[in-house]
């Protein structure tokens, strides 16, 4: 019977509860993956540094001069600086569903959540209304090096907030089977290091791409 | 008794019934387990890699040869060295860091068993959809497709425009699969390695192939992630029409590409060779029975060379002309690498120096690997020196150099280390008579094939051309080093039928056959499922070379003598020790011990995974095939739905 109890005892423990560092292991592999996403992302923003002002054709991000004439640029800056606030403000409502959970309290928990994967969808929204908008006034991939560098960019952007709205709905139902007590505040903790991240990324995409010419 | 408590207390632990045969191994999540797979895998790429540098050898035996055609000459060459690279070197270090790790800081396994598996089938496939590019030779009408682009894939030559077969289409969505496996088990090792050390083993106790595995791990994460971007651009190119490196019509620059891909090939080119300096660190010691000379500055000029290797990549594109400024930073920083690989070349003299040498065949392995790294290094050191580089770039001086590094250094280095830890693996001794014949072969082989290279560079003759005229003098060292290239082809044979009989008719090694002193050697060969029965506690670099109180502590005690066997470890025959796990009969349950369940969810993953990058080759077919690029949105549900189910699996 000792022996059965030490093993049940073994069995509640997550698999490596003791670690080295104290640190919990999937924590610490997600930070070392926002790190790969780091060198990731640095070279999109490398290239776009490098193919910025080099494009031989329009349309061009940001109204140009071109034989006296004045050439509107393409992007719509105010539309994008009020879902960039948006998306700024889920971090807030992240940091909140995080707080929710770690006391216990299952109901805002999951409103938490939802509320920062409707922001993120909201994000999401104006992008996929930007790029339609783009691609209908002829700015296709590859349009020139302004437009190709910029939908990968953006888009992978993009793709990182949709996997991170997908996780957090996840989350958000598993909460609503009241399966997100407050010992798997650690599940909700990374979901958080990763969409802060995303954010993070995006305050440099947006000065970069959108703010300076 | 005991047991059906047991099932019914923690019924999670006792429900999942072991698998057996091929399934046990399909939904292994044991690291070891996962280890030997990677190193058979990648065994037989290196085989198939070898034979394609033995085709490329014959067709350059002669002037003006027709062996093979212009087409397939550079399928042949870029394909051997992206099987050599990525296919064989990358996964038989990965071998090494699976089956080793572990052991060696003294854990049950890696941090994340199953996304380990996932690492290892995410190679499997990743290989074999590189190489169904040449199989597809064997469908009427389109002849072999395989890479012909180079390794290195410069645009705008591999554009559509200039390439408009499948041929690299293969190479930027092949190597995206498997630089994806890389990342993944790099992530995995990193955690692994500083999260799960025995109690006691501080950084600076941890064995120094394991710092170098740390090391090699870091760089992978970085390194690969510039290259997936890299190959992500180009696949964007090809297949949906953006111009990043469309030059002609877009003003697209060519050099960017370079710039990004060197910045993940000079690491690269660490990440093969750091694991094998640390394998090499610890076979030197074990058979001079001499602790690692100046192991702390071992591991710092290993940080070091990591360091500085992410600072160097420039010196790859001396001659495109990147002006006097970027020149001089990239040839002194590149010069600078050679300090810390100095102190590691001295260091290895350091330990074998006044050591009791037993020149068995891993020992000679890594004696050979010193001297013929050093002559790699050397010419490295030539190539750092920008005006001369400019002489030397795209000669065959170039191949000499890296056939020196990578053959000399990173080939020679992982034998030290199969000879080494094949006992431990298999638990028989590998023969070594075969061992020594192979041993001579590779050594002489190797140098017949590439020393000649160093002439025919300088004497002006060009890489990656299919043959050259009968009057420029070229011909006698190509077919020297042709014979020399055959030379290491029988040695090899004669290693691969080594590690066959071993496997089955070797001697019985017993635990610790060398008298080594790290802790996989404290075990039973094979080891354990569960490794150690009850995690060590370490209290020195060294745990199995301390402990004598008639000497100093730290110091090892084991003396030479005629056979392995005698070899002496405190007072005691080394195969008359008694180990405390020695009772490897008993499964983990019986001792209770929660090991992960087995996973079929990785392999699952794995293929949805190739199935997303490998489906978008038919965005080139023609006609109905073409349609059949939406597989790849079936790759994608594959692939989540298996996340779902991987993320609730009973048991993780």
């Amino acid at each position: 019977m000792d022996h059965a109890h030490a093993m049940s005892g073994h069995a509640a423990h997550p698999a490596h509860i003791d670690t080295s560092t104290g640190l919990d292991s999937r924590k610490m592999a997600f930070w070392g993956f926002i790190g790969s996403e780091c060198l990731l992302f640095g070279s999109l923003i490398g290239t776009y540094m490098a193919y910025k002002g080099k494009s031989l054709v329009g349309p061009y991000p940001h109204d140009t001069v071109i034989d006296g004439q004045l050439v509107e640029g393409i992007l719509n800056i105010p539309l994008t600086t009020i879902s960039t606030f948006i998306l700024l403000m889920s971090s807030v409502t992240m940091v909140l569903a995080l707080s929710a959970t770690q006391r216990g309290d299952r109901s805002w928990s999951v409103r938490w959540l939802l509320t920062t994967a409707f922001l993120g969808s909201i994000f999401l929204g104006c992008q996929v209304y930007e790029f339609t908008h783009f691609n209908h006034v002829g700015l296709k991939l590859g349009t020139n090096l302004f437009s190709s560098s910029f939908y990968l960019l953006t888009g992978f952007h993009g793709a990182h907030v949709t996997v991170g709205v997908i996780y957090l709905i996840t989350l958000a139902f598993l909460g609503i089977r009241g399966r997100l007590g407050p010992e798997k505040a650690l599940n909700v903790e990374i979901a958080g290091l990763y969409w802060h991240f995303v954010d993070v990324i995006w305050i440099v995409i947006f000065p970069l791409v959108y703010l300076i010419k | 008794m005991a047991s059906t408590a047991t099932a019914a207390t923690a019924p999670h632990v006792a429900a999942h019934h072991q698998p057996t045969g091929l399934w046990s191994w399909i939904t292994t999540v044991d690291h070891k387990r996962i280890g030997i797979m990677y190193g058979v895998v990648s065994f037989l790429w290196f085989l198939v890699g070898g034979l394609e540098a033995l085709l490329v050898r014959v067709q350059l035996a002669v002037p003006n040869n027709t062996f093979i055609s212009a087409d397939l000459y550079n399928q042949l060459f870029t394909t051997h060295a992206v099987t050599m690279v990525f296919l064989a070197l990358m996964p038989l270090t990965a071998a090494f860091f699976n089956f080793l790790v572990p052991l060696q800081i003294g854990a049950r396994d890696v941090a994340f068993p199953r996304l380990n598996a996932l690492s290892f089938w995410i190679f499997f496939f990743g290989g074999i959809y590189l190489n169904i590019s040449f199989l597809l030779a064997l469908v009427p009408g389109m002849g072999s497709q395989a890479p012909n682009g180079g390794w290195f894939a410069y645009p705008p030559v591999t554009t559509l425009a200039y390439n408009p077969g499948l041929n690299m289409d293969f190479y930027v969505l092949g190597l995206q699969i498997v630089g994806l496996s890389s990342i993944i088990a790099s992530l995995n090792f990193i955690v692994t390695i500083i999260n799960l050390r025995a109690p006691g083993m501080r950084l600076m106790r941890m064995p120094i192939f394991t710092w170098m595995v740390l090391i090699t791990n870091v760089l992978i994460v970085t390194a690969l992630a510039v290259f997936t971007i890299a190959s992500t651009q180009l696949m964007f190119d090809r297949l949906f029409g953006t111009v990043f490196y469309d030059a002609a019509r877009a003003g697209a620059d060519p050099l960017l590409w370079q710039h990004l891909f060197w910045m993940f090939g000079h690491p690269e080119v660490y990440i093969l060779i750091l694991p094998i300096m640390g394998m090499v660190s610890e076979v030197l010691p074990t058979f001079s029975r001499k602790p690692l000379f100046g192991y702390n500055v071992m591991v710092f000029s290993g940080i070091l060379i990591g360091w500085l290797g992410w600072g160097v990549w420039s010196h790859h594109m001396f001659a495109t002309g990147l002006g006097p400024i970027a020149d001089t930073f990239f040839s002194l920083a590149t010069m600078l690498i050679a300090i810390p690989t100095g102190i590691k070349i001295f260091n290895w003299l350091g330990t074998m120096w006044g050591g009791a040498i037993r020149f068995t065949t891993a020992m000679l392995f890594a004696i050979g690997f010193i001297g013929m790294f050093t002559v790699g290094g050397i010419s490295g050191v030539m190539h750092s020196v920008a005006p001369a580089d400019l002489q030397q770039t795209d000669t065959y001086f170039v191949v000499a150099h890296i056939h020196y590094v990578f053959f000399g250094g990173t080939v020679m280095g992982l034998w030290a280390g199969m000879y080494y830890w094949y006992p431990k693996v298999f638990g028989r001794l590998m023969d070594e008579r075969l061992g020594q014949v192979h041993f001579w072969l590779t050594l002489i082989g190797m140098n017949i094939t590439f020393f000649p290279m160093h002439f025919l560079g300088l004497y002006g003759m060009p890489r990656r051309i299919f043959t050259y005229a009968e009057d420029l003098g070229f011909n006698e060292m190509n077919m020297l080093a042709t014979l020399g290239s055959f030379l290491i082809g029988i040695g090899t044979l004669v290693f691969a039928i080594n590690l066959f009989t071993a496997w089955k008719r070797g001697r019985i090694a017993g635990p610790n056959p060398w008298g080594a002193s790290t802790l996989e050697w404290s075990i039973p060969s094979p080891p354990p499922e569960y490794n150690f029965r009850e995690l060590p506690v370490v209290r020195s670099r060294m745990p199995l070379w301390e402990g004598d109180p008639t000497k100093e502590p730290g110091i090892p005690h084991g003396r030479r003598d005629e056979d392995t066997e005698d070899v002496t470890l405190a007072g005691t025959k080394v195969a008359e020790l008694e180990y405390p796990d020695a009772e490897s009969k008993m499964s983990a349950h019986d001792l209770g011990i929660h090991l992960p369940p087995p996973s079929y969810w990785p392999i699952v993953m794995a293929f949805g995974i190739t199935l997303v990058f490998g489906m978008l080759i038919f965005r080139h077919a023609g006609g109905a095939l073409h349609n059949l690029w939406y597989g790849s949105a079936v790759g994608l549900l594959l692939t989540v739905y298996s996340i779902y189910r991987w993320a609730f699996e009973p048991g993780h």
